[in-house]
């Protein structure tokens, strides 16, 4: 973070001027935008920067003489050196860019899993996670004859830190730390130090994390770090992951192509220095950019001070929500980022229950966008029984006016349902 | 046809409750309409030479639609049914219905019931 300069104090309407978008009417209504955890709306610097890189200095990089290239060069190098300082890696070489969270855990599952995996071994993943962070693990798992373990869930939307399920055979970890469907703020730094004194692998998913929390890799102690740009202001098709160097240079290369070789030969290749050996191709060099704004703007107004006005929200929409009747929230761990899962149940004063689908497309035609479905996390549908939920999440932008608009409108659906 | 968004949701909510109900025996996997986010059950039943249509769904809004497709192609030829344009969707205010959104599943219904009238068509 810069040093010197003075935080602007939090004003959410100053705040909502920056994010174009937030003037668009949706149905002839103001759009009211609560599907955060999906993807996140972006504050002009960053599309401006993503813009401006193409009108002047683009250029591929770290192959040109040209000054073009270097400029491009420069700026991409730039970015890691601001991803490197917000998660306080050690190295900027640990920060690997790929095109989001999925293709790192993709990596870090197809690597990890050649590099440690052999027949009888266990990887343990909770039974929360996105199936983004379930389905790379059963790949490696089915190509190394390995077993994957899963850390049960308890009826608050918890891990059950009882039942972890760790064995002389648990080789990696693969968890969330903050959860996408129920917003439970994991607490892994506390299983990441019960892994590492059994030698245990750690990788983190950090798709929901990396807009609501302080992110300290070292602090967590993890091995393996991965999150999206477009889940925290950022362009889409941009991602990190982090991994700790000693770790990265034992790991084998994932994708082969242009920057990432040494020296090739029809027979053999070797593999370019960190983090270059897992940067297969060109890469999305003004996503990269418009990352590093991102991360640069979150950091000038503060990531605690967004995340105490999220936990307002989240304070004031969760009572207004329990108020309707038949309405049960999914997920009522303690420490929760900004994200609500709920489902309308049968009720003997107001009938029958009401279907997410319903709920979801009442809400839209009143301009309102929230997420229905299973999230993507379908083990943990099932273990709370129900076939999805309608999920609102916030970001720093949502104002108390907006989560009274959504609650209003989803009394009037209810009842055009019930 | 309807201006008002309330009133076009009531109205398909409505004929939700008109739906010919399919016979609990046929809510079968088989009968699920693949792509949409509720569950959709389309049964048919070959009548002389006609196709019969019963179905259900999980969310309200989902019966309405497949309530409105049933009025359209029931107890047609399977014929009539290949053949039949998708226009009143147009006029009654769904065609945001029709979008490549997997989420909903207007298009996946049609597509079944066509595909349905296809093998229909094709015994001999
Ligand atoms: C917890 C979690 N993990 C992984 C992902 C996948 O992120 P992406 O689609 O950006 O690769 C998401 C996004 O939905 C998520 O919420």
């Amino acid at each position: 973070m810069k040093t010197a300069a003075v935080k602007p104090a939090f004003n959410v309407d100053e705040l909502r001027a920056q994010f174009p978008i937030l003037k668009e009417l949706v149905h002839g209504k103001p759009l009211v935008y609560f599907d955060n955890a999906a993807t996140s709306q972006k504050p002009r610097r960053v599309i401006k920067a993503e813009s401006a890189y193409y009108a002047t200095i683009n250029a591929n990089v770290h192959r040109g003489v040209h000054t073009l290239s270097t400029k491009a060069t420069e700026a991409q190098e730039a970015a890691r050196e601001i991803v490197r300082k917000h998660i306080n890696a050690k190295h900027a070489h640990e920060i690997i860019f790929t095109s989001g969270t999925t293709a790192g855990i993709n990596l870090a599952a197809a690597s990890l899993g050649q590099l440690l995996l052999k027949k009888g071994d266990e990887v343990v993943i909770s039974g929360m996670e996105h199936h983004s962070n379930i389905v790379p693990w059963q790949l490696a798992c089915e190509r190394h004859g390995a077993t994957l373990k899963v850390i049960p869930i308890t009826d608050s939307g918890e891990w059950d830190l009882k039942q972890v399920p760790f064995s002389g055979k648990t080789r990696i970890l693969a968890i969330s730390h903050v959860s996408n469907t129920l917003g439970t703020i994991n607490p892994v730094k506390k299983l990441i130090a019960q892994a590492k004194k059994q030698g245990i692998v750690t990788v983190v998913d950090g798709a929901q994390a990396i807009a609501h929390l302080n992110v300290n890799v070292q602090d967590l102690g993890c091995d393996l770090y991965a999150f999206s740009g477009h889940k925290a202001y950022g362009p889409t098709g941009i991602g990190v992951l982090y991994g700790r160097d000693e770790l990265l240079e034992r790991m084998p290369p994932w994708q082969g192509g242009g920057e990432m070789i040494d020296t090739v030969t029809l027979i053999q290749s070797t593999w370019a220095k960190l983090p270059f050996k897992f940067e297969a191709g060109t890469p999305n060099i003004a996503g990269i950019i418009g990352l590093g704004k991102a991360i640069r703007w979150m950091e000038d107004y503060d990531k605690a001070v967004m995340a105490r006005h999220e936990h307002a929200l989240l304070q004031h929409a969760t009572k207004e929500l329990l108020a309707i009747d038949g309405l049960r929230i999914i997920g009522t761990a303690k420490e929760k980022v900004g994200v609500i899962s709920f489902v309308i149940d049968p009720s003997s004063a107001s009938g029958s229950g009401v279907h997410h689908y319903d709920l979801g497309t009442l809400l839209d035609q009143q301009g309102i966008a929230v997420r229905t479905g299973h999230h993507c996390t379908q083990p943990l549908m099932d273990r709370f029984g129900v076939s999805g939920t309608t999920r609102v999440s916030f970001a720093c932008f949502n104002s108390m006016e907006e989560v009274d608009t959504m609650v209003a409108a989803l009394k009037k659906a209810i009842k055009m349902l019930r | 046809m309807f201006t008002d968004w309330q009133d076009r949701y009531e109205h398909l909510i409505e004929l939700g409750k008109d739906l010919p109900l399919i016979a609990p025996e046929h809510k079968t996997d088989d009968n699920l309409v693949r792509g949409c986010q509720s569950r959709v059950w389309l049964h048919p039943e070959p009548q002389n030479g006609l196709i019969h249509f019963t179905a259900d769904s999980d969310a309200m809004i989902t019966k309405g639609i497949v309530a409105l497709l049933v009025r359209v192609y029931n107890n047609r030829t399977p014929q009539e049914i290949l053949g039949a344009s998708t226009e009143f969707i147009d006029k009654i205010g769904l065609r945001e219905h029709l979008s490549p959104n997997r989420a909903n599943g207007l298009s996946a219904m049609i597509d079944q019931m066509k595909r349905y009238a296809l093998a229909d068509s094709a015994k001999p």
